[in-house]
């Protein structure tokens, strides 16, 4: 089995030059893509097994010898593809900062304390209907140096595999109501409204687990719709 | 449009979780070097530098590559050729270090069915990811000392002014190296694929 990819879904996707967010402007190709037909070189994509994710990888508090400090939540959702078939068995990497708004990566120097108790990275594998579930801490809001009093919204990085090669994205989940989503040039890089909402989280009172932990639901749509045999079947 | 999840840089900080080496109290799910004791074909080296629209070099990238093994099969059941059992993933990644540089160690990878079932040129797929790209930049390295490059149908599709900023040369040496340097824009600018 394999999908069919439509190339108009990519219309989804911030431009690649979006100028209020100033890194782009040396990093975007200015020549146009070249369209090329869908090989299976593209269709095909890596396989990767439980061994890839140790026990407990998806459970971001228990990482170090005491909790991380902040607001413990739970994250899950559906990866599924454009026909709306749950992805089974696909690899999710997360990172984000801690509840301060600090990475742990050494180039982020904002006066905000670590938490020697948490590193911010996890990974899950979907179940074979495609659900997937985090339990981490709720990252904090961080200035970065785009434009004066530039602060990013509270976010969640997820890497996503897929059935192939170009059905493969990295995103940003975002959390409901953030103040910030109006000054942000990286999540209004993607100029579509509906497009870009698909980006934050909803609050989910059901899935909150009383006394312990509120909880989040992103569901992820990935690229590939309508199965059909491959020319090699 | 289609109700897909929009892409979002990787930003600056992902090395922890993605690429995170001895760095990080955290461990690499995927590496720079495929090659695994079953597999069959010639060891190669790809090394190579990324560079912005300044020629600056981009530290803050990072490349995944996937390939067919050296029979031109993929290592995915969606390819009913492939291997179920194999070791050999076709599949790596690299952070790039503070000269912009990615190294993997791999083996050339055969041809591959292309478009009407005529063979492609052996070739490795390449997505750049980076601080300031919104979404992953998508293209191919050719290796430059194979003649079934003449006939490629995806090549044949570049203009051919630009054809060669997709073919990796050999590099003097006794390791089998391949240079691929990346420009993301320039006279240089790589060639990229809407896919």
């Amino acid at each position: 089995m394999t999908l069919i990819y439509p190339r108009e879904s990519n219309a989804a996707h911030a431009p690649r030059l979006s100028p209020a967010y100033k890194s782009t402007v040396l990093r975007s190709p200015t020549k146009p893509l070249v369209i090329i037909p869908h090989t299976l070189s593209e269709l095909t994509g890596p396989v990767y097994g439980h061994e890839t994710v140790r026990d407990n990888d998806s459970d971001l508090t228990i990482q170090h010898k005491g909790e991380p400090l902040g607001e413990r939540i739970i994250v899950h959702g559906h990866v599924r593809d454009e026909g709306g078939r749950g992805v089974p068995n696909t690899l999710l990497e997360v990172w984000q900062a801690n509840a301060c708004g600090r990475y742990i990566h050494v180039v982020d120097q904002h006066p905000a304390p670590l938490d020697p108790n948490f590193t911010g990275a996890g990974r899950a594998q979907t179940d074979a209907e495609g659900y997937y579930r985090f339990i981490t801490i709720k990252p904090g809001a961080y200035p970065w140096g785009n434009h004066p009093n530039a602060w990013r919204p509270a976010h969640i990085h997820f890497s996503v595999f897929g059935y192939s090669f170009v059905s493969r994205i990295v995103t940003q989940m975002y959390f409901p109501g953030d103040p910030l989503f109006a000054y942000d040039p990286i999540f209004n890089s993607v100029t579509d409204e509906k497009a870009r909402m698909r980006m934050v989280s909803s609050f989910d009172l059901e899935n909150t687990k009383p006394d312990w932990a509120l909880c989040y639901r992103f569901d992820i749509v990935l690229r590939g719709r309508n199965a059909t045999p491959l020319d090699n079947d | 449009m289609s109700n897909i999840t929009p892409s979002q840089t990787v930003g600056p900080y992902f090395k922890y979780g993605l690429t995170p080496g001895n760095d990080y109290a955290w461990n690499d799910a995927f590496g720079n070097d495929l090659v695994t004791a079953d597999v069959s074909g010639e060891r190669i080296r790809i090394v190579g530098q990324v560079f912005d629209g300044d020629g600056r070099v981009i530290p803050d990238s990072m490349l995944e590559i996937w390939q067919a093994d050296a029979q031109g099969r993929f290592a995915d059941p969606q390819d009913t050729r492939a291997m179920p059992n194999a070791a050999f993933k076709g599949f790596g990644r690299c952070g790039a270090d503070a000269k912009g540089g990615f190294e993997f160690r791999t083996i050339k990878p055969g041809p591959v069915p292309g478009p009407g079932g005529k063979p492609q040129a052996p070739h490795i797929l390449l997505a750049v990811f980076a601080r300031g790209m919104t979404q992953q930049a998508i293209t191919r390295i050719y290796f430059g000392d194979e003649a079934a490059n003449a006939a490629d149908p995806i090549l044949a599709l570049v203009p051919a002014e630009r054809r060669a900023t997709l073919v990796a040369q050999r590099e003097p040496g006794d390791v089998v190296t391949y240079r691929f340097d990346i420009h993301l824009q320039g006279d240089r600018e790589t060639v990229f694929f809407d896919v």
